[in-house]
């Protein structure tokens, strides 16, 4: 089975491609990237004006899978992803059980091959039932297929758990990712803690909580001389400290979430639910931080931290909300619509934070358009507008505070592993 | 004139004009509230129904009697004895009051943005009547009433609200409802207690009480929470009376004739001493009876709105 696709504008860092080439591929990979190039029999797809990327790898998202399929499973998670032009995605281990085990690393596997439309990568968690007293057998977990380690959605409380995380999981070149939270700081807020928790009185989460964490966690890093990689950046404090450890030689990683550059805490007005998420909406300084931070390359990675919940998990009191938005669908036209376009980033910066760090950071080996690999790329528009309309998303859930915003950015075509599962924007599996 | 809103969810909502009209109708109901005869036709046929998700003695029987006095079929849901503690949502217990008839649905709850949600989702007009630490406008509309009734106007008076500013959903509605009549509003409280950016709300922060009290027109006293000390908030109440704590000496500070209100119930010797509880400047029970009033006069326009849009 081949594919050409061609006229678009191809850009790969890892081949140092940027301009229009036509790309060849043959029984699932890459065979030839030229001009020119032309296809007798096999299918043709025209990507004339259109950008041609490798495809997307989340490095964090939540596909509920098992315990909590009323709100997503590996099957509408990864046709999501698809549909926002990500071909490979790491899980996060909150589920229920929770994944610290090699049996539950497999299970992620198996039925990802079976049900999932993209490739799936599980993250075990840092200690046993994500409950903060010991370590998981992440020895087990890294030979089981695991790829990082994480106890995300809950913060590792004790600094010495994460101190022996750190040094033991370095052992097996497991990435440990961290949920930075002082929950004993974070004390039961439910939003950003400010001006806008005031006006609402509603009971905020400083942002002291997240910097306190990611603090102890640089310094645990520096001490061990271990990597780390610091998940949903949100504050401007936050990046400054992690620059500041970059400057001193710490093995720091970094990474951002869609709506900590697009939303502030204003977007909570009204209780609006669907803006409540973990860590909150800060404020508009510390949005332009972080745009800062991506610019100067202290934030390596933009994930979406896709949250999908049911809707009666949203339409409830404020308090009572769970945190959360979905975001494989929109990810890559809000970095397109509020990075792109005003400036901020290349689409090569695009590409090393949405292809080339997420698959580094997690030792993928993907994210590049590479002959010899398979094929995994996308074809967007980045020019064309959109409106957003959650009843629309593959996703079960329909938890975004995006819906009806005007995006610029469409993923026309999806390439997993050579098999078009998007194409003309319309799922096909 | 009628209200904009079918429901009173808040003073951050209602313009300065909606707040006066209101005011102006309390009058009106206070003549029947202070008459003999405490009876009038207002709200006949009409049904109120009180649905308290904490406690509360003085909020609740205000707004039954308030309704009582206007002819209204009253009912009382307490969330403890109900279907509330067996699970169900905020929503469905709305759309089950709101299919049995009920006109006005009068809302407490220990969250914020409770009775917003409820609003969203019943054609029964609904009332805050006190929601998380975010707001209780009827008691800021009493309170302003009661002002009101003593000063004739707001607008230039100098108001000290003086407490635990943080956790009081009073002391948020006072601020919008006042800073939109054009009171200078300020609070003093231990900084523990004083949420962030409340300057953005219109008002000026101290730390002190006595540089909040200087020359003020009205000073506000707020019930202190006696779990906010256990929570480590502040070491003693014994600390919180020596420095926020108002007696007759720290009285001085404020005008000769400035009023003292409270929104009860009061914690004698800790924010009031029993000399300023008691004294001559204290409104504490006018407000209780101009409560009543001010409910009346909210359930009247907000009946009287939903008819008017019905004829429409």
């Amino acid at each position: 089975m081949r594919i050409l696709i061609k006229n678009g504008h191809v850009i790969d860092l890892a081949t140092k491609l940027n301009g229009v080439y036509d790309v060849m591929i043959e029984d699932g990979r890459v065979v030839e990237i030229a001009r020119d190039l032309d296809i007798t029999n096999g299918e043709l797809i025209d990507a004339e004006g259109k950008y041609v990327l490798p495809g997307l790898v989340d490095a964090h998202c939540h596909l509920r899978d098992p315990g909590f399929e009323y709100k997503e499973d590996i099957e509408s998670g990864t046709r999501s992803a698809a549909k926002g032009g990500f071909t490979s995605i790491a899980c996060m281990p909150n589920t229920n059980p929770v994944i610290d085990n090699e049996a539950m690393v497999k299970y992620i596997i198996n039925k990802a091959k079976t049900d999932g439309v993209v490739n799936v990568f599980p993250i075990g968690s840092i200690s046993k039932g994500q409950k903060g007293e010991e370590l998981s057998e992440i020895g087990e977990l890294k030979f089981a297929g695991a790829v990082a380690i994480s106890d995300d959605g809950r913060p590792v409380a004790s600094s010495s758990l994460m101190k022996k995380a750190l040094q033991y999981a370095s052992m097996f070149d497991m990435t440990v990712i961290s949920h930075c939270e002082d929950p004993d700081l974070s004390d039961g807020g439910v939003m950003n803690e400010g001006t806008q928790s005031t006006l609402l009185g509603l009971k905020g989460i400083p942002s002291a909580a997240e910097e306190v964490m990611v603090a102890r966690d640089l310094i645990l890093a520096e001490y061990t001389k271990t990597p780390i990689h610091i998940a949903h950046v949100s504050t401007e404090l936050s990046v400054d400290l992690i620059r500041h450890a970059k400057k001193r030689g710490v093995k720091v990683t970094a990474e951002t979430c869609p709506h900590y550059f697009s939303l502030t805490e204003k977007a909570c007005d009204g209780f609006n639910t669907l803006a409540k998420v973990n860590p909150p909406l800060r404020t508009s300084r510390d949005v332009e931080a972080v745009i800062e931070g991506l610019k100067d390359g202290t934030i390596d990675i933009i994930a979406t931290d896709h949250a999908p919940h049911h809707m009666d998990e949203k339409e409830v009191e404020f308090d009572l909300a769970a945190n959360g938005m979905v975001g494989f669908e929109t990810a890559l036209p809000l970095v397109i619509t509020y990075l792109v376009k005003p400036g901020h980033l290349t689409l090569e910066n695009v590409v090393e934070k949405m292809c080339v760090n997420p698959s580094r950071i997690l030792g993928l080996n993907k994210g590049t358009i590479e002959i010899g690999k398979p094929a995994d790329l996308i074809i967007v528009d980045t020019d064309e507008v959109n409106t957003v309309d959650v009843q629309k998303f593959a996703s079960k859930s329909k938890n975004s505070p995006f819906d009806g915003y005007k995006l610029s950015g469409a993923v026309y075509c999806t390439i997993v592993g050579g098999k078009v599962v998007v194409r003309e924007k319309v799922l096909l599996y | 004139m009628f209200l904009e809103s079918k429901d009173l969810l808040g003073l951050k909502d209602l313009s300065a004009e909606e707040i006066m009209y209101i005011l102006d109708t309390a009058k009106t109901m206070k003549h029947i509230l202070t008459s003999k005869n405490k009876k009038a036709p207002h709200l006949q046929g009409k049904t109120i129904v009180t649905l308290f998700h904490e406690n509360s003695t003085r909020t609740r029987l205000s707004f039954e009697l308030a309704s009582k006095y206007l002819s209204a079929n009253t009912a009382n849901i307490a969330a403890s004895s109900s279907s509330i503690a067996k699970g169900e949502t905020l929503i469905d217990t709305g759309r089950t009051i709101d299919s049995m008839g009920c006109d006005v649905i009068v809302m407490r709850h220990p969250m914020s943005g409770a009775p917003h949600l409820l609003a969203r989702h019943v054609k029964a007009s609904v009332i805050n009547a006190g929601d998380g630490m975010n707001e209780h406008p009827t008691q800021a509309l009493l309170d302003m009433f009661t002002i009101m009734e003593k000063k004739g106007t707001l607008k230039g008076l100098k108001v000290a609200i003086i407490g635990d500013i943080y956790h009081s959903r009073v002391a948020r509605s006072n601020i919008w409802g006042m800073t939109k009549l054009g009171a200078e509003v300020l609070v003093a409280g231990p900084a523990t207690l004083l949420p962030p950016g409340m300057e953005n709300m219109g008002v000026k922060v101290y730390n002190t009480i006595q540089e909040a009290l200087i020359d003020a027109d009205v000073v506000m006293g707020l019930r202190i929470q006696r779990e906010r000390q256990k929570s480590g908030l502040f070491p003693t109440l014994r600390e919180y009376s020596k420095f926020f704590g108002l007696d007759d000496k720290r009285l001085k500070f404020a005008k000769d004739d400035a009023l003292v209100l409270h929104p009860g119930p009061v914690n004698r010797g800790v924010e009031f001493s029993s000399g300023v509880v008691d004294g001559d400047q204290s409104l504490i029970n006018e407000q209780v009876t101009n409560g009543v009033a001010v409910r009346m006069a909210l359930l009247y326009l907000l009946t009287r709105r939903n008819s008017i849009e019905n004829i429409n």
